[in-house]
């Protein structure tokens, strides 16, 4: 690759006009055309030549697009624009997504000596990282970290947030970022008037190009170092602080609880709690102290031995995590208790935007199978007509299909409220029995490895996340769950079992079939045939 | 209605002698056919040249009051046959279309207009869609004009060459009666820019005119002896012609100095491209002066022997800069220097890539390989022996980790259920061979759908099943075709195919009421009213009228469940014959254009309106994503909880959900899970209405409240 002289850069001629490069890198349906003529209009309103283009957007719904801008200083000749953008020659690169930064990055289209980067950081995930069964999701930080370095200045914050807040498109947070930069030499009224000489929404663009415009110009006045903008901290173990109420003597039942996890090793205390709650709010009081009794089991083993001490007690924090998702596992009950709670119903009104003076109707999508019956009956029951092919199929037939649900009618919400109200007797069905009895399994699974192999034992417990889903979608979870743990034999013993086991559980969370985990499956056994060799 | 408006741009096209046109590329070439007084125009919608037709169609008042005929062709093919109205009138006519593929449909009327010869001028407008965001092969429209010999304009890409360039070529065309094509890449049709505009010109006949004195010539008809004739005419006549012309006018531009051991040749389209080059290599100032000798052809095709070779005078190497490939001019010019003895050294590929988009960046390392090798002493010493500067960041890491983003369909697209049903159905009765076509529904081919395994031409789908007919097969194939494809070519292609040769296959017709994929542009199916054309003509006529006797039509695709039926009865049914399906739904980019400003005025007026949305009970989503590799849609993401207790993303659904109803739809079919649902938002509700809500939310509230005080509530659950 040639580098092109330095002194050519515009400028070099005292007689030259320097050109300004100017690339807008967007994913199609986000406004980039907008853009473009926003910033060709301002640079015409200052006297400068401009010239704009892109591969437009006929056939580019939601693919990432580029359009590009030259502009130079009018002196009465026409300069000769470049009509796309080349590596190592964008003075600004204005990126309307994070990912799409990182594209510009590998594209050569920023570099250290020239571009300023201008991106929005908030996130559009592509299907790629959507279809994903686990978190297919691509790293913002290392897009982050990466752009720091490529770029001269680096511009970043959630303009697409700015322009929802505004009631406006990225397009106007993405120019109020550009124009509050100052890497173009124009003022903020020039851009004010371009974005006012539209005809839609213009009070809504000109608010979002405010809000933007004050918040680049902040981090283009700061030190360098706090261009990036970091995440909002999270509120670790918030669950601690959330309050309970409910009848007297369910509180008396909780206090006691809550004294349980008092007298826990510290380091367990915020996910036991966390866990807790969910199995307290899933069943009851009581499921609550077979929750902690249980997990007694695994903080009795981190503390004999000092294993916990020794390992941060990653055993036990394990434990009360996939114990709690274990024991709410997600049956008819459940989904229909969620349903009908007037928390749900306040949640989708915010969600929805549901605004005074209209009505809110919500139906839900319902699926039932014969499987999902015979569970909601008591477990003598449903496991007769389970063990019944003839009969199972005769009631499948009349149960399996579609039903549309309303919630907010009366006989709707009063089923679900019906079904969610089975929960009084949820120990004594079906369900409940097979859960149990696969808990169990698993848990005692984890447990007896502790001595040999502590690592490995939490990576048993941590294979809980393979297992979720409705229909045969959880079906299809179980089997992976089962694959990964097949192949305990092959690699107990080894020291990197461990590894191994997670290395499984990352693979089958790659995609829907286990296709992944079936070579990852093929890979293990070769190591046993070594062992043997 | 076209998914881009340009009522308020064609305003420009009545701009008079003097004033200043300000737009882009496409509209500035409208205009100039206006200012070169055309009679007619037609063409076939694709990009880069959509929006050329999109204009047309805004402009049918302006163009109505000049007298031009203007058509939205069938096809290329259409179009380019229309041209036959300039063969025996002195009329000027444009066609204009995608390239190449459009050209490869148009070519059999290219050829037989070619050879009878124009008498009016006629111009083919390409758009060159290669490239970077190129949805077609690459190929070259050069190819196509040296074997039909027509005369090919490529000229540099600012509005006023363009616009000279059109001028141009009328006036060649009839000097050398010879239709002339002028290509225009899909950046150029683009460009916003400025020219200085001409008054427009009524034609001096029009249409009408000829129609009330036809005249004939046998002598132009394409039938032997006269098509012999035609052949010994353009070489002798036709081409002669059109070389003293271009010399004449001085349609190749010569820039740069007059001396200078080297030189660079390129096609008009290039020059900006090698100026940028220079300008990098510090031997171009801004306006593009330089000391290089530079020999731009706005006209790639006849190359003018005695131009090239003066040009060569004095020369020790000239490089020539020809986008894609087989290098035609390269090799003509290599030819011109050999058999007139010359010994200038003449390069092209040796120093730029074969094949592949001439990027700034290939532009400089070619152009600057060239000069280090055959003239270092142009280039200033930086860039002979150039000090590496920073080798800049390491982007391997980032390679891995930033996502392709392929386009794939819109938000609620109406095609996203229909591939989702495939999808189902092939997950019950195995895989099938499944040929695509030209269309948004080849989003199918990308994940999450990954159907379909070839696509062989515009309404070529279920063509391209064809052989995969056999009495032995357990398994059928499908075939897709759009509606578009369908009224393009599928019909007879497709369609009357299968049924005259007994396909057993299955043909699915997505029929979303437009020419989608090029815009939105109407078609004969299309069920809007169209002022200027007809419409509303049903496609389950047009295939029964060609003899399918298994037909069905679903008339919301969003049925997923009534679609994943009729495509399994279609896979096992014992008739025998083509199994076509005709799948309907309004294209939601055009159905959310027309009516979201109709709902959010009878909103603000008062009237009852229901507003659908989708959401996700986060609570409920156990973030497997099954819903999500059975849709892909936008709107529907992934997002993270502030839950520790959970590891992965759950589904969510943001505001730019349209409420199509696919998510609840594929959960259903699918037996998904019970996290969807659908929220309606009744506006301006009528009393009964209200009276209703307030009775349910009091009794659904007292239930509510009943359990609640019985269970503890933790105020973050």
């Amino acid at each position: 690759m040639l580098d092109a002289v330095p002194s050519s850069r515009p400028g070099a001629d005292a007689s030259d006009e320097p050109v300004i490069k100017l690339a807008v890198l967007a994913v199609g349906g986000q406004g980039g055309g907008v853009l473009a003529d926003w910033i060709t209009d301002v640079a015409e309103r200052n006297g400068y030549v401009a010239q704009s283009t892109s591969v437009a957007g006929v056939a580019q719904r939601t693919g990432a697009t580029i359009y590009y801008v030259e502009m130079a200083r009018d002196t009465g000749r026409l300069p000769v624009f470049a009509l796309s953008p080349s590596q190592g020659d964008v003075d600004i690169l204005i990126a309307a997504e994070l990912m799409e930064a990182g594209r510009a990055i590998i594209r050569g289209f920023v570099t250290p000596e020239r571009t300023t980067l201008i991106t929005s950081s908030h996130r559009i995930a592509a299907v790629s990282e959507k279809i994903e069964p686990g978190d297919g999701r691509a790293s913002s930080a290392k897009v982050q970290a990466t752009a720091e370095a490529a770029a001269k200045h680096f511009i970043a914050f959630d303009m697409e947030k700015i322009a929802a807040d505004n009631g406006s498109m990225i397009s106007a947070s993405l120019l109020g970022a550009l124009a509050g930069s100052g890497a173009l030499p124009f003022t903020r009224e020039s851009y004010e008037q371009a974005v006012g000489a539209g005809d839609r929404g213009v009070k809504a663009s000109l608010a979002a190009f405010g809000a933007s415009f004050d918040r680049a110009r902040g981090i283009a006045g700061a030190a360098s170092s706090e261009t990036v903008e970091k995440p909002a901290a999270t509120e670790t173990g918030s669950g601690m602080k959330a309050k309970v109420s409910g009848p007297e003597n369910l509180m008396q039942g909780w206090q006691q609880l809550a004294a349980r996890i008092d007298a826990l090793p510290a380091a367990v205390r915020d996910m036991a709690m966390l866990g807790l709650k969910k199995i307290v709010d899933y069943q009851d009081i009581a499921y609550g102290g077979e929750y902690l009794d249980r997990l007694d089991k695994a903080i009795a083993l981190d503390n004999a031995d000092r294993y916990g001490a020794d390992h941060a007690y990653a055993l036990s924090i394990s434990a009360a995590k996939h114990l709690a998702n274990a024991m709410c596992y997600d049956d008819m009950i459940r989904v229909a208790d969620l349903k009908t709670r007037s928390t749900r119903d306040r949640r989708v009104r915010r969600e929805v935007g549901v605004k005074d003076g209209t009505v809110l109707q919500v139906t839900e999508y319902f699926h039932p199978r014969i499987e999902e019956f015979c569970g909601t009956l008591p477990a003598g029951l449903g496991s007769y007509i389970e063990n019944r092919p003839k009969l199972a199929a005769f009631l499948d037939r009349r149960i399996n299909r579609g039903r549309h649900i309303r919630t907010d009618s009366f006989a709707g919400f009063a089923a679900l409220w019906f079904i969610g109200g089975l929960r009084r007797w949820r120990r004594r069905l079906l369900r409940h029995k097979v859960e149990t009895a696969h808990l169990e399994r698993w848990y005692d699974l984890a447990l007896g490895h502790v001595r040999q192999d502590y690592a490995l034992a939490v990576e048993i417990l941590n294979c809980r996340r393979l297992i979720k889903g409705y229909s045969d979608t959880h079906a299809r979870a179980q089997s992976k769950f089962d694959r990964v743990l097949s192949a305990l034999d092959l690699v107990k013993g080894r020291d990197d079992a461990a590894d191994w086991i997670r290395r499984l559980r990352e693979a089958a969370l790659k995609d829907e079939r286990g296709d992944m985990l079936d070579g990852a499956l093929k890979t293990v056994a070769s190591l046993g045939s070594d062992l043997e060799n | 209605m076209a998914e881009r408006s340009f009522a308020k741009e064609v305003e420009k096209l009545r701009l008079g002698a003097g004033e200043e046109f300000a737009g882009e590329g496409i509209l500035a070439i409208t205009k100039a056919l206006l200012q070169c007084g055309v009679g007619y125009v037609g063409g076939y919608q694709g990009a880069p040249i959509s929006h050329l037709m999109d204009v047309l169609a805004d402009a049918q008042d302006i163009l109505g009051e000049l007298g031009v005929h203007f058509e939205a062709s069938a096809s290329e093919a259409t179009a380019t046959a229309m041209l036959a109205a300039s063969v025996h009138y002195p009329i000027r006519g444009a066609a204009t279309f995608k390239s190449t593929v459009g050209t490869n449909v148009a070519s059999d009327a290219l050829a037989n207009l070619a050879s009878g010869g124009v008498t009016g001028g006629a111009l083919i407008i390409v758009g060159e869609d290669y490239g970077e965001g190129s949805s077609i092969m690459q190929e070259r429209s050069h190819a196509f004009a040296m074997k039909s010999q027509v005369w090919l304009l490529d000229p540099r890409p600012n509005l006023p060459s363009i616009v000279k360039a059109v001028e141009d070529g009328f006036e060649l065309s009839e000097a050398s009666n010879t239709p002339v094509m002028l290509q225009v890449r899909i950046r150029c049709c683009h460009v916003h820019g400025h020219f200085i505009a001409k008054d427009n010109k009524r034609p001096p006949m029009s249409v009408a005119d000829a129609l009330d004195a036809p005249r004939r010539d046998t002598g132009r008809i394409v039938l032997p002896p006269a098509s012999f004739l035609h052949e010994k005419e353009k070489v002798q006549k036709r081409w002669p012609a059109a070389v003293d012309f271009i010399k004449s006018r001085k349609i190749n531009e010569f820039f740069g100095s007059d001396h200078g051991s080297v030189g660079l040749v390129m096609q008009g389209g290039m020059y900006n491209a090698v100026i940028r080059a220079l300008q990098r290599l510090g031997l171009a100032d801004t306006y593009g002066d330089t000391d290089v000798p530079l020999y731009v052809l706005n006209a790639v095709y006849p190359l003018i022997d005695d131009e090239f070779l003066s040009f060569c005078e004095g020369k020790d190497a000239v490089l020539v800069v020809e986008e894609g490939q087989p290098n035609y001019i390269e090799q003509a010019f290599a030819a011109m220097l050999h058999k007139a003895g010359r010994g200038t050294k003449l390069v092209g590929k040796e120093h730029l890539p074969m094949a592949g988009e001439y990027t700034g960046q290939v532009m400089l390392d070619g152009i600057g390989s060239f000069l280090r090798t055959e003239a270092p002493y142009l280039l200033p010493g930086e860039v002979r022996a150039p000090n590496k500067s920073g080798e800049g960041v390491d982007t391997a890491d980032l390679i891995n980790v930033v996502p392709g983003r392929p386009p794939g369909f819109c938000i609620g697209c109406p095609e996203r259920p229909i591939f989702a049903a495939t999808k189902l159905v092939e997950q019950e009765l195995g895989k099938h061979h499944i040929a695509s076509d030209i269309g948004c529904h080849l989003f199918s081919i990308m994940p999450p759908f990954e159907l379909g395994a070839t696509t062989m031409g515009y309404g070529l789908g279920p063509a391209s099943a064809s052989a995969f007919n056999s009495p032995d097969a357990k398994r059928r194939s499908i075939s897709f075709v759009g509606d578009g494809g369908f009224w393009h070519n599928g019909l007879t292609s497709s369609i009357g195919n299968a049924v005259f040769n007994k396909n057993d296959g299955v043909i699915v017709i997505v029929d979303n009421f437009y020419s989608a994929a090029t815009g939105g542009q109407d078609i004969l199916s299309s069920r809007a009213g169209n002022k200027t054309k007809s419409t509303k003509h049903p496609i389950t006529e047009a295939v029964k009228g060609m003899g399918v006797k298994w037909l069905r039509h679903i008339d919301r695709t969003y049925d997923v469940g009534k679609m994943q039926d009729t495509l399994r009865e279609a896979l096992t049914t014992d008739e025998k014959g083509p199994k076509v399906i005709v799948a309907s739904s309004e294209c939601m980019l055009n159905r959310q254009r027309r009516e979201k400003p109709l709902v959010d005025k009878a909103i603000k007026g008062g009237e009852r309106i229901v507003k659908p949305k989708f959401g996700v009970d986060e609570d409920i989503c156990t973030g497997d994503h099954a819903c999500m590799r059975l849709s892909g849609c936008p709107s529907l993401s992934v997002k993270s909880l502030d839950d520790p207790l959970r590891d992965d993303p759950v589904a969510h659904i943001d505001q730019s959900c349209v409420g199509c109803g696919n998510c609840g739809e594929v959960a259903d079919a699918a037996v998904l899970c019970p996290s969807f649902y659908r929220a309606d938002v009744v506006h301006n509700p009528s009393r009964w209405d209200r009276f209703l809500e307030s009775a349910r939310r009091s009794t659904i509230g007292m239930l509510q409240r009943r359990r609640e005080s019985r269970r503890l509530t933790f105020a973050d659950a």
